[in-house]
């Protein structure tokens, strides 16, 4: 099938100042759009050219694992953004599988953010459901996905250094810090 | 021994227009400086206080990621800013583009090579021309391998590097990485070059 790059969910600088108009401009529109594009060309004429981007994921190699998995991985990550407090979310199974797992919010979100500063190189830090039902963070290098593996992806930080460069430079952790404050945990708990 | 950050030849824009001023600035002071500062904190007190550089990362299967990243990232980070000059650019000369020609065809073909190696990394990683052997050959790695590295796929004396981390040019070019490995021929300082060949 013919890729299509998503639009962004919210305007570009939706979501200033943690992550900048001007990065949201290069993110999507020209690292996302390019894995799209790419995906579209490397598909063609091969037996991923009718496939959905899942059975993509699950099965392809090299360019398209790679460019189907990173269109996949920035829907997934812009998505999830907005202004909710997690506190609205007090009696839900997110919220029980958390606290079940993790103890509190904050503890998660340590660990999380733990991994995250300590992925080297490109690469994704998620929170995953397991087919079990329990909640798990991995780290993945490059355009890697979760879904390969039999892991139900939840929540996702790009950790590529694009994400986050003109914005924070070196400073990965200030980066991390601020995506906490971006997070629609009514999306989060709805995908859990 | 503690390793230390080397000086920089040049001052923070003299690359320019190419690399950017800023972007040098916080390359060295900070990534740079990183990997140098991580890799002398995972040696302390090991028997690896007492190696060189070279001998860590040939024997690299036995250490540690940490060390592997950072002692990778202090060593390749060494090279790059070594051979680059604000005089350089130009051609190769004397043995050295004579082996191109032999290896390569041409100086030109090389620059195709070493670009399409540089395009195609995907992820982080470096760009290299190495000679192996005598030989000439043209590779990347991914993060901060490199060939002199016993783990690493084709292994050599790396005489050329090439930086593809998004940091290296994402202030100046963001995505447009194609851009900055052009740029780079302009810097290329081929006497340096030439002496890691010999
Ligand atoms: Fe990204
Ligand atoms: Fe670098």
């Amino acid at each position: 099938m013919i890729f299509e790059l998503p639009k962004l969910p919210y305007a570009y600088d939706a979501l200033e100042p943690m992550i900048s108009k001007r990065t949201l401009e290069f993110h999507h529109d020209k690292h996302h759009a390019a894995y799209v594009n790419n995906l579209n060309n490397l598909i063609k004429g091969t037996i991923f050219e009718k496939a959905d981007l899942e059975t993509i994921i699950k099965e392809s190699e090299g360019g398209i694992f790679n460019n189907g998995a990173q269109v996949w991985n920035h829907t997934f990550y812009f998505e999830q953004f907005g202004k909710d407090k997690f506190d609205l979310l007090k009696n839900g199974a997110f919220s029980d599988a958390i606290y079940r797992d993790y103890g509190s919010l904050d503890i998660f979100k340590d660990k999380f953010s733990t991994a995250a500063k300590s992925l080297f190189g490109s690469g994704w830090t998620w929170l995953v459901k397991k087919p079990n039902g329990a909640l798990e963070i991995i780290q993945t290098s490059n355009a890697a996905n979760p879904l390969r593996d039999g892991l139900k992806p939840i929540l996702t930080c790009d950790v590529w250094e694009h994400a986050y460069y003109i914005d924070y430079q070196n400073r990965r952790p200030d980066y991390i810090e601020s995506f906490w404050k971006l997070i629609d945990w009514n999306i989060i708990a709805a995908r859990y | 021994m503690t390793f230390e950050l080397p000086k920089l030849d040049y001052a923070y824009d003299a690359l320019e227009p190419y690399i950017d001023a800023r972007t040098m600035e916080i390359h060295y002071t900070k990534h740079h400086a990183a990997y140098t500062n991580n890799l002398n904190n995972a040696i302390k007190g090991t028997e690896l206080e007492t190696k060189s550089i070279d001998e860590i990362l040939k024997n690299i299967s036995k250490q540690t990621m940490v060390i592997r990243n950072n002692g990778g990232g202090f060593y390749n980070h060494n090279l790059f800013w070594d051979i680059m000059s604000p005089k350089g650019g130009g051609e190769p000369k004397g043995d050295l583009l004579q082996a191109i020609q032999r290896d390569f065809g041409s100086f030109e073909k090389l620059k195709e090579l070493f670009n399409a190696a540089a395009t195609t990394r995907f992820g982080s990683g470096w760009a290299w021309l190495i000679n192996q052997n005598g030989k000439l050959i043209v590779n990347s790695t991914p993060n901060q391998d490199n060939p002199l590295m016993d783990i690493a796929e084709i292994k050599g004396i790396p005489i050329l590097a090439l930086d593809v981390w998004e940091h290296a040019y994402y202030l100046k070019y963001q995505n447009r990485r194609i851009e900055y490995i052009d740029a780079f021929w302009n810097v290329v300082n081929w006497e340096k070059v030439a002496k890691r060949f010999l």
